[in-house]
């Protein structure tokens, strides 16, 4: 076996296939395989070759996405050059190709000592195919099949001694089972070159040299994060999926193609289903697991653990089944007829008496664009109401305001795959390796390959430590130090003065507003070495291709637009924008938060951000919709946070909650829940008895993303499609349906037959959709809008030709310090933020294995906080802030600045949220969820408490 | 190694401090990951996990590759090793000649397997193949000497004179 172990190689070798395609166009090599002449480009494998003209070689340790090492030599062939035979067979996954080339795949001694590399394999293998969970689906066996390979016979002279070792079922994810191992390297490859991991590798020597996890350890005790990226590429039963263990063979497995339904990163999968009978005995067709795919536009094989191993919440069996009614304080079930009436006629009756503005209504970031802009319809047009909104009030408002202020639209300017071709990446507030992991591993692979990477962040997140630099800023003080760095390109002149004057506005705005702002002030502000700041702002003036990455770090913050802004003052200075590997880029959080947007789940906006307060968009849409013209309000309606505070006044009198969970999301808790309780009818469409839907008065139980069609719009803005693999469990409903039901009952009947057909509207009333159908999108994959027209290839970059609002507006925005300072009573920063291992409010991670290696919040203090309050680990302490108090274990790390404590706020038994700051932007009333004043106290923790074992933190 | 603080040494002993010294003095330069571990291995007399850790961390190679080229080689050592190895033939020679006998009685005797160290440090065992002594079959090495024509019989004195 071929290894490399003693070679000191540094991590940076891998090369992309991207960077190899851009150097240069390459000559073109004729040569013939199996008689069949091939012209490809010089480089290309000859089993590249082959395979590009449909004749396929058997592989066992080649793989397309990784380098190749040419070890097994399974895929040798024949090659004759120049009229002589090339000595032995060579392994075609390592030969390039030339010009006149004569290659045999299958001839007689092709065949023979293919057979024999099988045999070989063969007698150490365990004789296990009868109940090996690869069966059908394991190449070792398939090409055994094909040339007649067999294990040997008991006591032959081939019959080798099999391996005896242990089984790694240490985890809920991933069995290793290195008895059937044969060492073909791509779980090492995989878990190096694509994930960025390094967990596995080649350990001892001769007979017992096998694939261990660092140090021989379980994989439960090592830096693994259950990608599952070694299970996908193992060619044989060493390394499988737990979740699908005997639930089905390949040949009883349908795959449906879908996308991810938990982060904006929009992994592609195959939903993997199998007919198998539920707990009563019943046959039905159950989602067993995922399985990636090579083509999948985003991110080919990788996943992150949330989307390959986070969906057993799909069958939980603590779904919504039927709908339910609150009676004295108890729901009951109720059928749809029921629920659906009785809906209709509150609703009716609010709307008789108090009009369209007594309703509120959350839209859901995890429901599809169909959703979403039904939703909106119903809400404008049935309702008669602006009040409608969703949980992108609480990430990207400020992104969607102060984007659309500065370039014209508030969304990621580039794609995901501008990642390998920037020069310099500020990533400003984003722990993307936890946030958006698949994302973040062309981040990690930027790096490995020398991409300078400066990582603005109070936290030293994975990123940080592999980063060039790791500024870690005094929680709240980001607009300080963009103005510096704004300061510096004016001041040293290293902005783009052509690029300025033509594509810009308000330049000399904004260098008043800078001229003050000199490192040495930032520094006395946010703690970062003026020098520093200097260096950053010059490194990403001076880069040719210079990126800016952020997430809610900036956005969560009474300065949200502005910090937005200010980000956007930097690519205007730099003209880092509109090209090839440059551009701002949020990274949205919620798989459909994008496309929530998009379909018109905002106060102020219809479908394709078009103003309410736009009389011919009205217009057009009272047409679509078939209403009076007047039956649509002009005046912009409420933000989530406004609805809650009118419901808390009793100006708002119901409320319509679909998929969102805003009691666990949304701050100050109490003050949500008190709010809730003053409506007077509050309906809730969800999957799960949120904690939110607790106070509904109805409850309607909704499909989740496996039992329905649609589409999702990632954060790159590409629309992909959702696909039904099952029924929808129980008499459960997508939630197209139910608005449809309930917009029926309340007497305007929708015209919609399935989500294509609402598509189809969606096409026609919003132009950055209007190129799209699920018919367009299954033929020709996910695109990227603006995709106006049905020819219109999409558009993956924005602002290429000049900016979507004609010039982009420079703004001066002053630092403002935090909303809340700590003070005496008060003396810590609280932030908060997410985990790899769950989403959101945990309402699906949280019921899935996910629970397991992840099953309890910390909060993360710093060593010296730590020390001075008398902490250790896992010790109980009660976190208080001016707004309520939690329990909760530390964890010291001195990857956290002093004076600012963490957690995430995925727990409801520790419910972060009654304590952060609901004070808001005053432009996009964003709450500062990253920034508040706290207080410690230890206390006991609870009696007999044992930390979780083997939880798994990542740094 | 740095954690020491439950036995009350100082934070950082002497051998922790030449480890750092080294991986300060090779941080930076490539390829050097075979002679740091050799190195170290002189500093603690094995390579302790914690010390691997630390090496990778330093030369950022990542600790799976660290401990695939520690385990490839039979040069390094993730246990302590004895005060005196004693390497027991098992060359054709010795073989014939009854080695695998001379092996198993000092396996009964230090009641330890190939490669394995008394408790109480004093021995550590290792079968080889062929010292290039095969005139004097069976033939065992003790650190530097050579001991050849044994019988079972002559061990216990043998290894006596061993502290
Ligand atoms: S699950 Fe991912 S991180 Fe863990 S060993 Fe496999 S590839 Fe590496
Ligand atoms: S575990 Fe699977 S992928 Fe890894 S080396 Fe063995 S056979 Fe190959
Ligand atoms: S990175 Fe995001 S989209 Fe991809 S699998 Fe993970 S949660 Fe799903
Ligand atoms: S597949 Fe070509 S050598 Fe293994
Ligand atoms: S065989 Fe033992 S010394 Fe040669």
């Amino acid at each position: 076996m071929m290894q490399d172990r003693t070679k000191n190689k540094t991590v940076k070798t891998v090369m992309t296939k991207q960077v190899e395609m851009d150097t240069k166009k390459k000559q073109l090599v004729t040569l013939t395989i199996d008689g069949l002449e091939v012209t490809v480009p010089e480089g290309t494998t000859v089993l590249e070759a082959a395979q590009k003209v449909g004749i396929s070689i058997p592989t066992l340790c080649h793989d397309p996405e990784l380098s190749n090492p040419g070890s097994c030599r399974l895929c040798v062939v024949e090659i004759e050059l120049n009229g002589r035979k090339m000595r032995n067979l060579p392994p075609s996954c390592v030969t390039t190709v030339s010009g006149g080339m004569v290659v045999q795949t299958q001839t007689e001694a092709v065949r023979k000592t293919r057979k024999t590399i099988l045999e070989l394999l063969l007698a150490n293998h365990p004789k296990d195919c009868l109940r090996c969970e690869r069966t059908g689906n394991c190449r070792l066996q398939s090409y055994a099949y094909e040339y007649g390979a067999d294990f040997p016979l008991s006591g032959s002279a081939l019959d080798g001694v099999r391996q005896n070792y242990a089984f790694d079922d240490s985890n809920p994810f991933i069995l290793r089972d290195m008895n059937k191992c044969i060492l073909c390297g791509k779980c090492v490859r995989a878990c190096g070159e694509v994930q960025g991991r390094f967990v596995l590798d080649y350990a001892h020597r001769g007979f017992v040299t096998r694939v261990v996890p660092e140090m021989d350890r379980e994989l439960r005790d090592t830096a693994c994060v259950y990608c599952g990226s070694c299970v996908s590429v193992c060619p044989t039963g060493a390394i499988i999926e737990k979740n699908k263990v005997g639930k089905g063979r390949a040949w009883d497995i349908r795959k449906v193609r879908t996308t991810c339904p938990y982060c904006g990163t929009g992994c592609n999968f195959d939903l993997e289903i199998a007919r198998r009978s539920d707990s009563k005995g019943q046959m039905r067709d159950e989602v067993i697991g995922v399985a990636s795919s090579i083509d999948a536009p985003v991110n080919g094989r990788a996943l992150c653990v949330k989307g390959r191993f986070g969906m057993d919440f799909i069958h939980h069996r603590d779904r919504l089944t039927t709908p339910m009614i609150k009676k004295d304080g108890q729901f009951v079930e109720a059928s749809w007829e029921e629920a659906l009436t009785l809906a209709a006629a509150r609703l009716q009756g609010i709307r008789a008496e108090y009009g369209g503005d007594a309703f509120g209504v959350l839209a859901s970031a995890k429901a599809t664009n169909e959703e979403n802009y039904l939703l909106n319809r119903f809400a404008r047009a049935v309702l008669g109401t602006n009040n409608i909104d969703h949980c992108a009030r609480l990430c990207h408002s400020s992104t969607v305001a102060g984007l659309a202020a500065s370039f014209g639209s508030g969304a990621m300017t580039n794609p995901i795959e501008d990642i390998a071709k920037t020069d310099f990446m500020l990533v400003i507030g984003s722990n993307t390796t936890e946030s958006h992991p698949v994302l973040a591993l062309s981040m990690l692979r930027a790096i490995r390959q020398g991409t300078p990477c400066v990582v603005i962040d109070p936290r030293k997140t994975e990123l940080a430590a592999l980063a060039y630099k790791h500024l870690p800023l005094k929680p709240g003080s980001d607009l300080a130090l963009l103005n510096a760095m704004a300061h510096v390109i004016i001041t040293e002149r290293l902005y783009k003065e052509d690029f300025i004057k033509t594509h810009t506005e308000g330049f000399e705005t904004l260098c008043e507003a800078v001229a003050e702002t000199t490192p040495e002030w930032a520094e006395s502000i946010c703690g970062i070495e003026a020098d520093l700041i200097r260096d950053t702002a010059r490194r990403y003036a001076g880069a040719k291709r210079g990126s800016i990455y952020y997430t809610m770090g900036v956005t969560q913050k009474h300065t949200g637009t502005h910090n937005v802004m200010a980000i956007a003052n930097l690519a205007l200075l730099t003209g880092h924008i509109g090209r090839e590997g440059t551009g701002v880029n949020p990274l949205r959080g919620q798989n459909n938060v994008q496309g929530a947007c998009d379909m018109g789940a905002l106060p102020n906006v219809f479908p394709g951000y078009q103003p309410v307060t736009d009389a011919s968009v009205r217009e057009k849409f009272a047409r679509t919709w078939a209403v009076k013209v007047d039956a649509l309000s002009e005046r912009p309606g409420l933000t989530v946070g406004e609805m809650l505070q009118g419901a808390h006044e009793g100006r708002l009198k119901s409320m319509l909650i679909m998929g969102e969970n805003p009691v666990i999301s949304d701050p100050d808790s109490q003050h949500v829940i008190d709010a809730l309780e003053q409506l007077d009818f509050l309906i809730v469409i969800d999957i799960y008895l949120t904690d939110t839907a607790r106070y509904a008065d109805v409850i309607f139980p909704a499909c989740s993303f496996a039992e329905k069609e649609g589409t999702f719009t990632n954060t790159e803005r590409r629309v992909q499609r959702v696909r039904r693999g099952i029924q929808p469990v129980g008499d459960s409903r997508p939630d197209w349906q139910i608005i449809g039901d309930l917009a029926a009952a309340m007497g305007q009947d929708f015209p919609y037959t399935d989500p294509a057909s609402i598509m189809d509207e969606i096409a026609m009333t919003t132009p950055s959709y209007g190129g799209y159908s699920h018919k367009r999108l299954d033929r020709e994959g996910p695109l990227c809008w603006p995709c106006p027209a049905e020819e219109h290839p999409g558009t993956p970059r924005l602002h290429t030709n000049g900016f979507v609002r004609g010039k982009g507006k420079f703004h001066a925005v002053p630092y403002l310090p935090p909303a809340e300072q700590p003070d005496d009573e008060y003396p810590l920063i609280l932030s908060t933020g997410r985990r790899l291992f769950h989403y959101h409010t945990g309402t699906m991670s949280r019921r899935s294995g996910l629970e397991e290696v992840y099953p309890e919040e910390h909060l993360e203090i710093h060593p010296d906080d730590a020390g001075a309050l008398g902490l250790k680990d896992h010790d109980w302490i009660r976190l208080s802030t001016r707004r309520g108090a939690i329990e909760i274990p530390v964890r010291t790390t001195d990857r956290i600045v002093a004076g600012m404590v963490f957690a995430s706020f995925h727990f409801v038994e520790a419910m972060i949220n009654k304590l952060t700051n609901a004070v808001t932007d005053p432009i996009a009333k964003i709450p500062e969820l990253k920034v508040c004043a706290c207080r410690i106290e230890k206390i006991d923790g609870p009696e007999g408490y044992v930390p979780p074992a083997h939880k798994r933190v990542l740094w | 190694m740095c954690n020491c603080s439950c036995t009350g040494e100082p934070a950082l002993s002497e051998k922790d401090r030449r480890l750092v010294e080294l991986l300060n003095k090779y941080r930076t330069v490539p390829g050097v990951l075979i002679p740091v571990l050799q190195e170290a291995q002189e500093i603690y007399g094995y390579l302790p996990a914690e010390v691997l850790q630390k090496v990778a961390r330093e030369l950022q190679i990542p600790l799976a590759k660290v401990y695939g080229v520690v385990t490839f080689y039979s040069q390094f050592h993730l246990k302590p090793r004895g005060r005196n190895i004693i390497r027991v033939c098992l060359g054709t020679a010795c073989h014939v000649r009854g080695g695998d006998k001379i092996f198993a009685a000092l396996q009964k005797e230090l009641a330890v397997d190939d490669g394995e160290t008394t408790t109480d440090l004093r021995f550590t065992l290792e079968s080889v193949a062929c010292i290039g002594a095969c005139g004097l079959a069976p033939v065992i090495m003790i650190n530097h000497d050579t001991h050849g024509r044994l019988t079972p019989e002559k061990l216990t004195g043998i290894l006596a004179k061993y502290e």
